[in-house]
């Protein structure tokens, strides 16, 4: 019996979703708690049903039930008639079901590539990186008894029977001569194996708030996102800071509140430790992202990043990118003296200021559209 | 006919099953089984239990659903059986012998239902071949003018495939009927005398009427539909500005649409006579005495019913088993129904004996609306504990409102009344003398879902390539909604 072509309805299906994704993205874009990450590659994105619309009855006023209880007893939890075990569809009131889409985060990154005219970041030292790896993916007629392919052996040996009339089929006995013999043999191919860091350092002062941390958090998951669909192997870093930095895991980064002053130079100096420890930059992409709220404590401070960041960061990464978000005490000078001091602009040096979580997407744009 | 590709064991099942079957008195076409993975499964139920369906997106969001229902252990399907001849009925292959078994029983049931109830009596029974024909007509339209276009008329079409008439497959040969003659129209009053005609019929009243009569018909002339029209599928294939393939794409809707209302309509007597029959064809002749715990298990989860719910499979069979009773004991008639003793209404038992006799007669004339509106009693809803329920506006959940059986039943029958459809008709095709479609909904109770409507609208404007309103009732006012070039407004 031949099945019906599923394939393809699936596949229009899950288009028309990709559209809709695209349509709304904004919307997920400023709700990152809407995404929700499934296992190590998928995310899943609730939607509302696409539905074919029809006439039907509006309010959903109740039902026939069947059960123990009495007269103004409560009904279940939410009264949705639910279906038993079997083909059941009880119930004729149609519930506002939520659809899950999973997607996985390479398509997710497409969209938001296509969504966001993204440009293909250009991997530097892909020269350097090129790793020799030996693959068996080919036959050939000499190699050692160990690499030896029976089946394309005796194929070639039953082959040879056949055209020399020596086959009996009778008695189908195959011996393979030397000239049967297939072995595996292997192909060397160079892999560029282009290796990115990302490195996040976040302001922690008691003027970044919960909100601020909600923007910082969104947003890295979508650079996350996009970085990881361009680069195969990535690692993650992060930093808080106030007047001293340390490195934290994920979550003590996105939780932790501190209060007090800020030295941004700290951060800055962390980074430049570990760049130098643990990220040769002739082997890997590094990305620092730097978001704060751009109160620092002192002009000297400031100072003191500039040199960092011209001479040191500069020329050892692909892209510095600071994130200014806006916190209810207002926005620091930060971000104006950094537009001051690169006046003429620097190709490694990406400046966004986020006044809320609707600015996350411009911000993003302003982050990744450079391709570097 | 064989289930050839069934395994020697449940071929074996099978015979025996059938045979139990027939002994009871089951009346059914032949049954191929087909042994099926999951994943073949979700794929044939996505085409609603069609091996082959036009091209359409929606059976692939239905084939994901089904697939990650599956995949997350939330649901899977036990059977899937379609009313054809033979009869095709899918197994998963993944199933356990005793759901095997449960599964043929419950078919068999399916089958006989399908064979001999009066509103299968006019469906296509080779309907896996015309299924197979409509996907092929939409693939060839789609390779001639784009999938995207046929795709999105498909899309139009579903949105009012459910504007159909359920009775006109039966109503068929009477249509075809000429027109009855005209009656002449004598308003005159019969005068028992001659010299009487001058006073009770005054010429001048005499030729008003007549002139009134006159203008009523000219009027009737020009209404169109002269009657409102129910099948607005059929209205829109005759007389809407198609073009000959998207005329074909909706007639081919609008049959499979046919095909599948008889289901709609039987759903609990349909589902209630194959639990009868696949519990009484096990415990009485197939099951093992080693399988009764697995058994009563799986019937058990087939039966569950959740707080506020109402299952279909529950309902039909306990409301079968009652009838049945009810006519083995001879609780029917003048005698019983006028009885005011409650005791002595409870012990009647005449032993007629004709209960089997009277479930096999209910599932040849009966729809679930028929079904429930004779054979519901006041018993009946206090044994299964039937009651309806609100939202309490106060505290925003479902309360139980009331026991009342009467209530019960009335609810139920509204819930079932055209499927729990709005009913729609064509009320005027040339609305404003200016070929507008005026639709009516005739409001019982329930207001139509205004951002539904609207989107409906929308589509229907698209077929009829007119401005489209709706008449109909919210809040207990008159109301008409339009959408005029796919803008939506309330008429005024």
């Amino acid at each position: 019996m031949s099945l019906y072509n599923i394939q393809r309805d699936h596949a229009r299906f899950k288009n028309i979703i990709k559209g809709k994704i695209k349509q709304d993205l904004k919307k997920y874009i400023s709700n990152g708690d809407m995404i929700v990450k499934k296992g190590k590659d998928t995310v899943s994105i609730p939607m509302p049903q696409i539905d074919i619309p029809r006439f039907k009855f509006g309010s959903n006023e109740g039902g026939v039930g069947q059960g123990d209880g009495d007269v103004g007893d409560e009904v279940g939890s939410d009264g949705q008639p639910q279906e038993g075990d079997g083909q059941g569809e009880a119930g004729n009131q149609p519930g506002d079901h939520a659809l899950e889409v999973d997607l996985t985060l390479q398509e997710l990154a497409e969209i938001l590539a296509e969504e966001l005219e993204l440009p293909k970041i250009e991997a530097k030292g892909k020269e350097i990186l090129e790793k020799q790896k030996d693959r068996y993916t080919g036959i050939a007629h000499q190699g050692p008894n160990s690499l030896r392919n029976f089946r394309r052996s005796f194929r070639e040996a039953l082959k040879r029977q056949i055209a020399t009339g020596t086959y009996d089929s009778e008695n189908p006995v195959i011996v393979p001569i030397r000239k049967d013999m297939r072995y595996r043999s292997w192909k060397t191919t160079e892999e560029f194996d282009a290796n990115a860091v990302i490195i996040y350092m976040m302001d922690v002062s008691g003027s970044m708030g919960d909100e601020q941390k909600e923007i910082v958090r969104t947003e890295s998951f979508w650079i996350d996102t996009w970085l990881r669909s361009q680069y195969k192997g990535i690692e993650t870093r992060y930093i808080i800071h106030d007047t001293i930095a340390k490195e934290v895991d994920e979550k003590t980064f996105y939780s932790t509140r501190e209060s007090g002053g800020t030295l941004i130079s700290s951060a800055y100096k962390l980074c430049q430790k570990m760049i130098e420890t643990e990220y040769p930059p002739d082997q890997w992409n590094i990305y620092p992202f730097h978001f704060s709220d751009g109160d620092n404590w002192s002009g000297e401070d400031t100072k003191v990043c500039f040199d960092l960041l011209e001479n040191y960061l500069f020329p050892r990464i692909n892209m510095f990118c600071y994130g200014q978000v806006e916190s209810r005490y207002g926005s620091g000078q930060f971000l104006k003296d950094l537009q001051e001091q690169f006046k003429d602009g620097n190709e490694k040096l990406a400046l966004s200021k986020i006044e809320n979580k609707e600015g996350i997407m411009k911000s993003i744009k302003e982050f990744l559209g450079k391709g570097k | 006919m064989n289930s050839t590709g069934l395994p020697p064991e449940l071929q074996a099942l099978q015979a025996k099953v059938k045979s139990a079957a027939e002994e009871f008195g089951l009346e059914c076409f032949d049954v191929i089984f087909e042994m099926l993975d999951y994943d073949q499964v979700n794929q044939i139920a996505a085409g609603g239990g069609f091996p082959k369906r036009y091209p359409h997106w929606r059976f692939g969001m239905q084939y994901d659903q089904l697939s990650k229902g599956y995949e997350w252990g939330m649901q899977k399907i036990y059977e899937m059986v379609i009313n054809t001849d033979p009869c095709y009925a899918y197994l998963l292959n993944s199933n356990p012998y005793i759901d095997q078994k449960l599964v043929m029983a419950h078919v068999y049931g399916h089958c006989d239902f399908f064979k001999n109830n009066i509103w299968f009596s006019k469906t296509n029974r080779k309907m896996i071949d015309q299924m197979a024909n409509h996907a092929s007509r939409v693939k060839r339209y789609m390779d001639k003018h784009g999938e995207d276009v046929v795709e999105s008329f498909i899309d139009v079409c579903l949105s009012v495939e459910d504007l159909i008439d359920p009775y006109m497959p039966f109503r068929m040969e009477q249509k075809e009927k000429k027109p009855e003659e005209e009656k002449t129209d004598t308003i005159k009053f019969q005068a028992p005398r001659n010299y009487l005609d001058t006073f009770m019929n005054p010429k001048e009243v005499i030729e008003k009427e007549k002139t009134a009569i006159k203008e009523q018909k000219k009027q009737e002339k020009q209404a169109f539909p002269a009657q409102p029209e129910r099948d607005i599928l059929l209205f829109h294939i005759e007389h809407a500005p198609l073009e000959d393939w998207q005329a074909d794409v909706l007639s081919m809707i609008r049959e499979e649409s046919y095909y599948f209302v008889p289901q709609r309509m039987t759903k609990i007597m349909n589902e209630g006579w194959a639990s009868y029959w696949h519990s009484k064809i096990l415990t009485e002749r197939v099951l093992h005495s080693s399988e009764f715990i697995d058994f009563a298990d799986r019937h058990a989860g087939v039966m569950v019913t959740q707080p506020g719910g109402m299952n279909p499979y529950k309902l039909g069979i306990e409301l079968f088993r009652h009838i049945e009773d009810r006519w083995n004991k001879g609780k029917f008639g003048k005698d019983y129904d006028t009885c005011d003793d409650m005791v002595q209404k409870k012990n009647w038992d005449k032993k007629l004996g004709l209960g089997r006799n009277k479930i096999f007669d209910v599932r040849r004339s009966h729809n679930d609306v028929t079904f429930i509106d004779e054979f519901f009693t006041e018993e009946f809803c206090e044994e299964q504990k039937l009651y309806t329920y609100d939202l309490n506006p106060r505290t925003k959940k479902y309360e139980i409102k009331s026991k009342d059986w009467k209530e019960v039943k009335e609810r139920m029958l509204n819930m079932l009344t055209n499927g729990g459809q709005p009913l729609i008709r064509v009320q005027n095709a040339n609305f404003k003398n200016r070929g507008e479609l005026l639709l009516k909904h005739e409001h019982h109770g329930q207001d139509l879902d205004v951002r539904y409507c609207q989107a409906t609208l929308t589509n229907l404007e698209k077929l009829w390539k007119r401005p489209v309103h709706i008449e109909t009732e919210s809040e207990g006012a008159i109301k008409t909604y339009s959408v005029v070039n796919g803008e939506f407004s309330e008429m005024k």
